[in-house]
């Protein structure tokens, strides 16, 4: 039945993205439409399992820069959320910190991270995206912490419980989906950064490079390409960020039930 | 606070520049610790004096006027694409709330596409400019720009817009019901009203996402008068002129400051009737 | 002509499937002009799917509802009655006194006369002097005082109320109760109201209609005879009392008797206050 529900739920988003799809095509064909204004889905398809290869080298270049940031900017946000619920002083000083850097366009400080090292280094941009994952996972994860129901804690004090048992078996349950939330937005985040990040200089092997490198040479329907390639990209980090997101919820289900 | 933590941030770069190695360093075997010395990490008073100086040797303008201009330039383009972005947003999220069928076939895409970098669009919307020409009207390579500040911005509008307006409580939509009102009227005295919360914090995504649209924009075209574009002139010229690349990175800090100041504002006169929310 | 006459009702929810519901089933009803009744009975006996009938916010599955010797349709079109539920419903967004404009406005009634009407209701309701506040300024009480005051603002000769006091607490109630008699003798309204509260039915009306689940029906129909003036020391008589008693009575099934005879179950009410 659910099955079947399922599908039925799936018919008009399907039958939206075919037709936009069909209409692109047509569109092209019949207004004539050249290249370098919009290329015909049949012509990016036909260039994007052409260059497969390439695109896929340029994916892993740029997909790595924005895993290990991922990586690093998770560990460092969730590290620090553990001292700011400590000490309260510490988020009073980073949250208004943390508020200002959403609303700017952060990577720019990537101009100025290029200098701080050689021109060939992947490094600027990784720094890059872990601050960014930073910031969201701190935010999130910090909330999680502190923002326990506070039937929970009064419970607790009634055991005698100390601070560290109080973080062990209410904080950090109560804080863990909001790091697979924050992880969901970090994700795509994380490629975002790191593709944006190529354009200002610095190694030439991203997706973010070949795609102002095609459309320099003219290649708009390889550039329609390399973007479908950093959108297959995007799609597969949010789709590991939801199976982590599910894994860790069934599997902190069972542990807690078999204890 | 604010001030504290930006003066803690300045404190650090100042620290790490005195402990810090002077030609780079490697940590745990990899070369990740930045060069120190003044040519790449310059002085904070060096940055903040830079401001005062000439852009370039021969020239009248003194920085901070370029880059106030530069960042007028671009604060212009960011507003019309993110009025352009929320208009539009609103307008599919009413279509959506109204046609059951609008919104099941459209709401996967709009919730799915901010998680893929459409970012990635951005060489390619920006060299339609001058080059594509529509009955008579040539179309202008700020346009573009434009144009990626106002899709970035209309994704979370709708998805934002669409939530609020339908979360009237049903017993509303009964009462409203029970005076014979017409969709538009319910629309426009019960679902907006509703659906106000939930936009503000939409338009705070749409607002950031408009600029992170325009700056990138300028910068994988290099368009110019924009404050991205003296981003990378600036950058260029980092060897011999370190602290000039900083001017224009806090402009463009400037720049999203202003946007979520304003739209701050909006929040504040949109919600001065509303219950206040208390934190926990 | 009565105010609201309902006959052999029905109304079946996913008719022919496996999660078919009768929510109520040939249900007759007459309600005469300045009556108060209420509804009452156990969860899913269908008071409030035949209070939503007469609303026509509902569509019969057969049968037919009239309101004022109309089709409900356009009585609802025609704006002859008010309706109040369970929470207030209050617009957060608009002051005391444009909530209360609320249905004026989608009538069509140009500024002046709304204004003057919703403090005339705010004199009614006792509350004319928070008309600038806004909702979550007020208690739980007076929201759902502003919400009445909403409901007869454009002075319908109805009032369908769905446990309008269900979220109040008991003092609050009984004083809302005493305050909702005082406005419909005011305003000779009809009334039809849905409640859970055995006191507050038996306090409230003329009659109380009592329903069972499964298919919901009406099984009982009690007269209260407590007089037209009701006061704190109707709380405290004999007659309330009895009526009391007659409802729980009835609510829980005469000795197992499935009731038909509206005749028989007035018969038998009486009996088994007699009998004690």
């Amino acid at each position: 039945m659910a099955l079947v529900h399922r599908l039925r739920r799936s018919v008009p988003p399907l039958i939206f993205g075919i037709g936009f799809v069909v209409l692109w095509e047509g569109a092209v064909k019949v207004f004539d439409l050249k290249p370098y204004f919009l290329a015909a889905p049949s012509k990016i398809l036909e260039q994007f399992f052409d260059n497969f290869r390439l695109i896929r080298e340029a994916s892993t270049v740029s997909g790595t820069n924005a895993f290990i940031g991922l990586i690093a900017g998770t560990i460092a946000g969730v590290l620090m959320s553990f001292l700011l619920s400590k000490f309260r002083i510490l988020s009073e000083l980073m949250t208004p910190l943390a508020v200002a850097l959403n609303a700017i366009p952060i990577f720019v400080l990537v101009a100025v991270l290029n200098n701080m090292f050689s021109i060939t280094s992947e490094i600027p941009r990784r720094i890059m995206v872990t601050l960014v994952v930073y910031f969201i996972v701190l935010v999130n994860v910090a909330k999680g912490l502190t923002q326990v129901r506070s039937t929970h804690i009064e419970l607790m004090r009634s055991f005698a419980a100390s601070d560290m048992e109080i973080l062990r078996k209410v904080r950090i349950p109560n804080a863990l989906p909001y790091l697979f939330t924050s992880l969901k937005i970090a994700a795509p985040a994380s490629v975002i950064t790191a593709f944006v990040s190529e354009y200002f200089g610095g190694s030439q092997n991203g997706l973010g490079s070949r795609i102002t490198s095609n459309i320099a040479n003219s290649k708009n329907a390889s550039a329609w390409a390399y973007v479908l390639g950093a959108c297959l990209l995007g799609l597969l980090f949010f789709g590991i960020s939801i199976l982590l997101e599910n894994g860790a919820s069934r599997g902190a289900a069972k542990e807690y039930n078999n204890t | 606070m604010f001030i504290l933590s930006i003066a803690l941030v300045a404190a650090l770069w100042e620290l790490y520049k005195v402990i810090g190695p002077q030609d780079g360093g490697q940590l745990l075997g990899a070369k990740i610790l930045p060069r120190a010395n003044d040519r790449a990490m310059p002085h904070i008073w060096d940055m903040l004096s830079r401001y005062g100086r000439r852009e370039v040797r021969g020239s009248d303008r003194k920085i901070w006027s370029v880059v106030l201009a530069g960042g007028w330039f671009s604060f212009r383009l960011v507003l019309a694409g993110f009025i352009l972005g929320a208009a539009v947003g609103v307008g599919l999220a009413i279509l959506m709330a109204r046609f059951k069928i609008v919104e099941r076939g459209l709401l996967p895409y709009l919730v799915v596409s901010q998680t893929v970098p459409l970012i990635a669009l951005a060489p390619l919307v920006v060299s339609w400019g001058g080059k594509l020409q529509l009955a008579g009207f040539e179309w202008p390579r700020w346009l573009s720009v434009s144009i990626l500040g106002a899709f970035l911005a209309f994704f979370p509008v709708s998805v934002g817009t669409l939530k609020g307006l339908t979360s009237a409580p049903a017993e509303s939509i009964e009462l409203m019901n029970s005076y014979a009102s017409s969709w538009r009227q319910t629309l426009l005295k019960l679902r907006f009203p509703a659906a106000v919360p939930f936009m503000v914090p939409a338009f705070k995504l749409a607002a950031s996402g408009a600029v992170i649209g325009v700056v990138v924009a300028e910068i994988s075209t290099g368009l110019k008068g924009g404050i991205g574009r003296l981003v990378i002139e600036y950058a260029r010229e980092a060897t011999g002129d370190p602290a000039k690349v900083f001017t224009a990175v806090f402009g463009a800090a400037a720049l999203g400051l202003a946007m979520a100041g304003i739209i701050a504002l909006g929040d504040i006169y949109l919600m001065r009737n509303r219950p206040k929310e208390t934190a926990t | 002509m009565s105010a609201v006459n309902v006959t052999a009702a029905s109304k079946i929810f996913n008719k022919g499937t496996t999660k078919q519901v009768d929510a109520l089933l040939d249900v007759n009803l007459t309600v005469e002009p300045g009556e108060f009744i209420s509804l009452i009975g156990p969860s899913g006996c269908g008071k409030s799917t035949l209070l939503r009938l007469i609303a026509d916010l509902l569509e019969p599955t057969s049968g037919t509802v009239t309101v004022n010797g109309k089709p409900a349709a356009q009585a609802r079109l025609d704006q002859d009655y008010g309706m109040a539920f369970q929470h207030a419903g209050l617009f957060d967004w608009r002051n005391v006194a444009k909530n209360i404009e609320l249905p004026l406005e989608l009538k069509g009634w140009d500024k002046e006369k709304r204004k003057s009407r919703a403090m005339e209701m705010l004199e009614l309701v006792k509350l004319p002097e928070f008309a600038e506040l806004h909702p979550w300024q007020l208690s739980g009480g007076m929201q759902q005082r502003i919400a009445i005051a909403r409901a007869l603002a454009a002075h319908p000769s109805i009032l369908l109320m769905d446990e309008p006091f269900g979220a109040l607490d008991e003092m609050t109630r009984e004083y809302m109760q005493g305050e909702l008699l005082r406005i419909c003798a005011q305003t000779s309204t009809t009334v039809v109201f849905v409640t859970h509260s055995i006191p507050e039915a038996v306090y409230l009306s003329n009659r109380v209609v009592v329903m069972s689940p499964r298919p919901g029906r009406i099984t009982h129909l009690i007269e209260i005879n407590l007089g037209i003036v009701r006061g704190e020391a109707t709380r405290a008589s004999n007659e309330f009392f009895h009526g009391i008693t007659a409802v729980r009575e009835a609510l829980r099934g005469t000795r197992g008797d499935h009731v038909d005879d509206l005749d028989q179950a007035a018969k038998l009410v009486t009996r088994n206050v007699d009998d004690r």
